[in-house]
């Protein structure tokens, strides 16, 4: 069970789009999380080592807010890692066939009222409450 | 400079999606069990996102460039192809099994939960993978 966190949400939310404003004003570059992080892969193109920094920058997000707020950062990962290493792979395969993910479908692209962005959007939702819905109630319920 | 303010917006996006508690794939979960223990903050995470760029994004356009590179660099195509739409279902499939998304999993990453330590290079290959695969056509 989490609790109903409004006012943390909407104010998570409005940094997460100050950043995507910022990269698109400064950089003229969508914030999508799984374009930035597949283009470090080989083979390579220009401008991976703003896409290098803009990830070093995310990993080192939960080390700056614990030494900001002396509280630690808490999360409750499956320890299931077989089940962690397929669902990496669906997510790794799923948002590089389909050009995005949250953040550059749900965030950038609808922003853009791209209609890509909202089949997509609305494609992965479907398919991720669909997926909770098989494994909480159908199959571990 | 470039690898400065990449650098700064990185951090900037993941304080954001631990503020919000998007960095918590149980939250992540709970927001997709409408059936169950739903937990609505997401919708008003991705409303609060959505609201900001939407606006924001209007404003940066009015420029004839973006402030330190030479051009916009945004998508172009409008179709809708079954490798979108195949593409979405199986990465929701991996949100829904797992409860992260490549932002969060990223985020993540330095506080070394195994799941993470499983997920992320998995996540790497299916992108590698999917590129490889793609090239080309």
């Amino acid at each position: 069970m989490t609790t109903f966190t409004p006012l943390s949400a909407l104010a998570g939310g409005a940094l997460i789009g100050l950043s995507a404003v910022l990269l698109m004003l400064l950089e003229g570059r969508i914030a999508g999380i799984s374009g930035i992080a597949g283009r470090l892969l080989p083979p390579w193109q220009a401008g991976a080592g703003q896409r290098l920094a803009f990830v070093l920058g995310l990993i080192a997000a939960p080390f700056t807010v614990e030494a900001v707020t002396g509280a630690r950062v808490l999360q409750t990962v499956s320890g299931n890692l077989p089940l962690m290493a397929g669902a990496g792979l669906l997510v790794g395969l799923g948002t590089a066939l389909g050009s995005g993910c949250t953040s550059g479908h749900g965030v950038c692209g609808l922003a853009r009222l791209s209609p890509r962005s909202l089949v997509a959007t609305l494609t992965f939702m479907a398919a991720g409450f669909l997926t909770v819905f098989i494994t909480r109630h159908v199959i571990g319920g | 400079m470039a690898l400065a303010v990449n650098l700064a917006l990185g951090l900037l996006f993941g304080i954001g999606l631990i503020v919000a508690g998007m960095s918590d794939p149980a939250k992540v979960l709970n927001f997709l069990d409408l059936a169950g223990s739903f937990d609505p903050s997401l919708a008003l995470v991705m409303a609060a996102a959505l609201a900001v760029t939407f606006i924001g994004y209007r404003l940066a356009f009015r420029r004839a460039r973006p402030m330190l590179a030479p051009r916009f660099e945004l998508p172009t195509r409008r179709d809708i192809d079954a490798r979108l739409v195949g593409g979405a279902a199986l990465f929701g499939i991996g949100w829904g099994l797992s409860g992260f998304c490549p932002g969060p999993a990223l985020v993540s990453l330095g506080l070394s939960a195994p799941g993470t330590l499983a997920f992320v290079p998995a996540m790497l290959a299916g992108m590698w993978a999917a590129r490889a695969l793609t090239r080309n056509r």
